[in-house]
């Protein structure tokens, strides 16, 4: 591992200054994904501005009836907390799903936006990588991929995003703040992940040097009766292999409010607009939640070894829109 | 100039302040181990997998080889060597023990600090990825069996001592609720 500075920064401005827009400079937060890709050579900063100490690690409503969630807040605090629980469900439930009890305690709600992807090519310094190494090759194309995204991807790279919370984020328009030199921004987190085309290494709409402080849920009353489904390798502590963030709200049998989110298919936590738009006003049985999934696959994009996503995610809507229908009309 | 790469720190563990200077690079874990001489901690995957290398931070339970040392002070790290009280164990050790909650033991250290952060996480109501209504008016799941392999899923024992891993944890919790 490189040598490396550490600074611990007590508040948001001083922790901007430290990093100074230095591209060799990285914020620390739980570091459950730093510091293991600094050992094994994929990060190598020079600096770490440890923002632990931030107060950013507050759940807070919002007047409208949201919430915001601090940068800071660990895993474990934004699932157990019980305005998440009771306004959205599934949000407590995609963090529960992901990692372990001790990582959830360390990891944090900016890092876990942050976080890279787990594609074994990329975290293997001895083999080309576009990400790691812009222009040097993407041997998963041809290679080990049966884990690898299904939509969105490019020739460049097929690696996946690999966040389960960030799937119940995008279900719910969560808006991403940020803080910079020049003055706080935000942005949608619909908008926050860069399209892969052929610059896999460029992952986010992040200004350079800018430090995460938070993300908003606007107030989604569909959110109560919401669902998160994880299916994986082994029964828990495994990134997903495809993953559906739902809520539902039907009236007289039609869908009157839907979202929908796909995790472990693309590069980016993956909102399923497409699908939403054929559910929206369609009754609210399985054949519409069938042709909802088909209709947003149809983009779909499979390589030799991961075609079972396809049919993953349309059995994964199916089914979990129809439990949703049936406890939204209990 | 280039940054400092090393810094003296005081680390507070199992209630005792130790002053020591360390690599920026150091984890907690090669600080314990190496430098502190606890080798209760184990060292295990060394990359966040295995959970061998549990201990409490601030109570709350992390894989110390992601966690660098320089970043742990401030905190109250507890180890394996400090959760008996007075000559007295843990009652989580003594259920290991009676119920033979291990076989090699390597990863027992790391197994039963998870497991007293369990039973601290399930007391104060929180739900896990086997809970099935997770809305706090559904109230604090039973901690079942299944609870007990979902919350304890970070902590892999390669001997296969889950069986008896489970009922110890069980045993613990009912020792500790009778308690209460």
């Amino acid at each position: 591992m490189r040598e490396f500075g550490y600074q611990r920064a007590y508040d948001v401005s001083g922790a901007v200054a430290l990093l100074d827009g230095d591209p060799d400079a990285r914020f620390l937060g739980g570091g459950t994904n730093l510091v293991d890709l600094m050992k094994t050579g994929v990060e190598r900063p020079a600096l770490l501005v440890d923002v632990r100490e931030l107060p950013l690690n507050r759940v807070e409503s919002t007047p409208d009836g949201g919430l915001r969630i601090g940068a800071t807040v660990t895993n474990s605090d934004l699932a157990a907390h019980p305005e998440v629980r009771r306004r959205y469900p599934a949000l407590a439930q995609a963090v529960l799903a992901g990692a372990s009890g001790q990582l959830r305690n360390m990891a944090t709600v900016g890092g876990n936006l942050l976080q890279r992807t787990r594609c074994g090519y990329f975290a293997d310094v001895t083999s080309p990588c576009n990400k790691r190494v812009p222009g040097s090759g993407c041997p998963a194309v041809e290679g080990e991929h049966h884990n690898h995204a299904v939509l969105g991807a490019s020739d460049h790279c097929v690696a996946t995003h690999p966040s389960d919370m960030g799937v119940a984020l995008a279900a719910f328009d969560a808006v991403v703040a940020y803080e910079t030199a020049d003055g706080p921004g935000e942005v949608p987190l619909a908008d926050f992940y860069l399209p892969v085309g052929e610059t896999p290494h460029l992952e986010t709409v992040l200004p350079p040097g800018a430090l995460i402080t938070g993300v908003t849920l606007p107030p989604a009353p569909v959110a109560a009766v919401s669902r998160y489904r994880k299916v994986r390798e082994r029964a828990s502590y495994a990134f997903a292999i495809g993953s559906i963030a739902a809520a539902l709200d039907v009236h007289d049998g039609r869908v009157r409010e839907v979202r929908l989110a796909f995790g472990a298919v693309a590069s980016r936590p993956w909102r399923a607009r497409a699908a939403e738009r054929v559910l929206t006003g369609a009754p609210a049985d399985a054949e519409t939640f069938a042709a909802a999934a088909d209709a947003e696959l149809a983009r779909a994009k499979p390589l030799p070894h991961n075609g079972y996503k396809v049919t993953l995610m349309r059995n994964l809507v199916v089914a979990v829109l129809s439990e949703l229908a049936e406890e939204a009309t209990r | 100039m280039p940054p400092s790469t090393s810094s003296d720190l005081t680390l507070s563990v199992n209630g005792e302040k130790y002053t020591l200077t360390v690599d920026h690079r150091t984890t907690l874990l090669d600080a314990l181990r190496e430098r502190l001489d606890m080798t209760g901690t184990k060292k295990g995957c060394d990359q966040g997998q295995c959970g061998a290398c549990t201990v409490l931070v601030d109570g709350r339970r992390s894989v110390s080889c992601l966690q660098l040392a320089v970043a742990a002070e401030g905190r109250e790290i507890t180890t394996i060597e400090g959760v008996a009280e007075g000559g007295e164990l843990h009652p989580v050790q003594q259920a290991f023990l009676d119920l033979d909650g291990y076989q090699c033991g390597y990863c027992t250290p790391g197994q039963i600090c998870s497991a007293i952060a369990v039973l601290e996480e399930h007391a104060a109501g929180w739900p896990s990825a086997a809970t099935g209504d997770v809305r706090p008016e559904a109230g604090p799941p039973p901690l079942t069996p299944e609870e007990i392999r979902e919350r304890m899923s970070g902590n892999l024992c390669r001997c296969g001592a889950y069986v008896s891993i489970v009922q110890a944890v069980a045993r613990a919790a009912e020792a500790k609720e009778a308690a209460a």
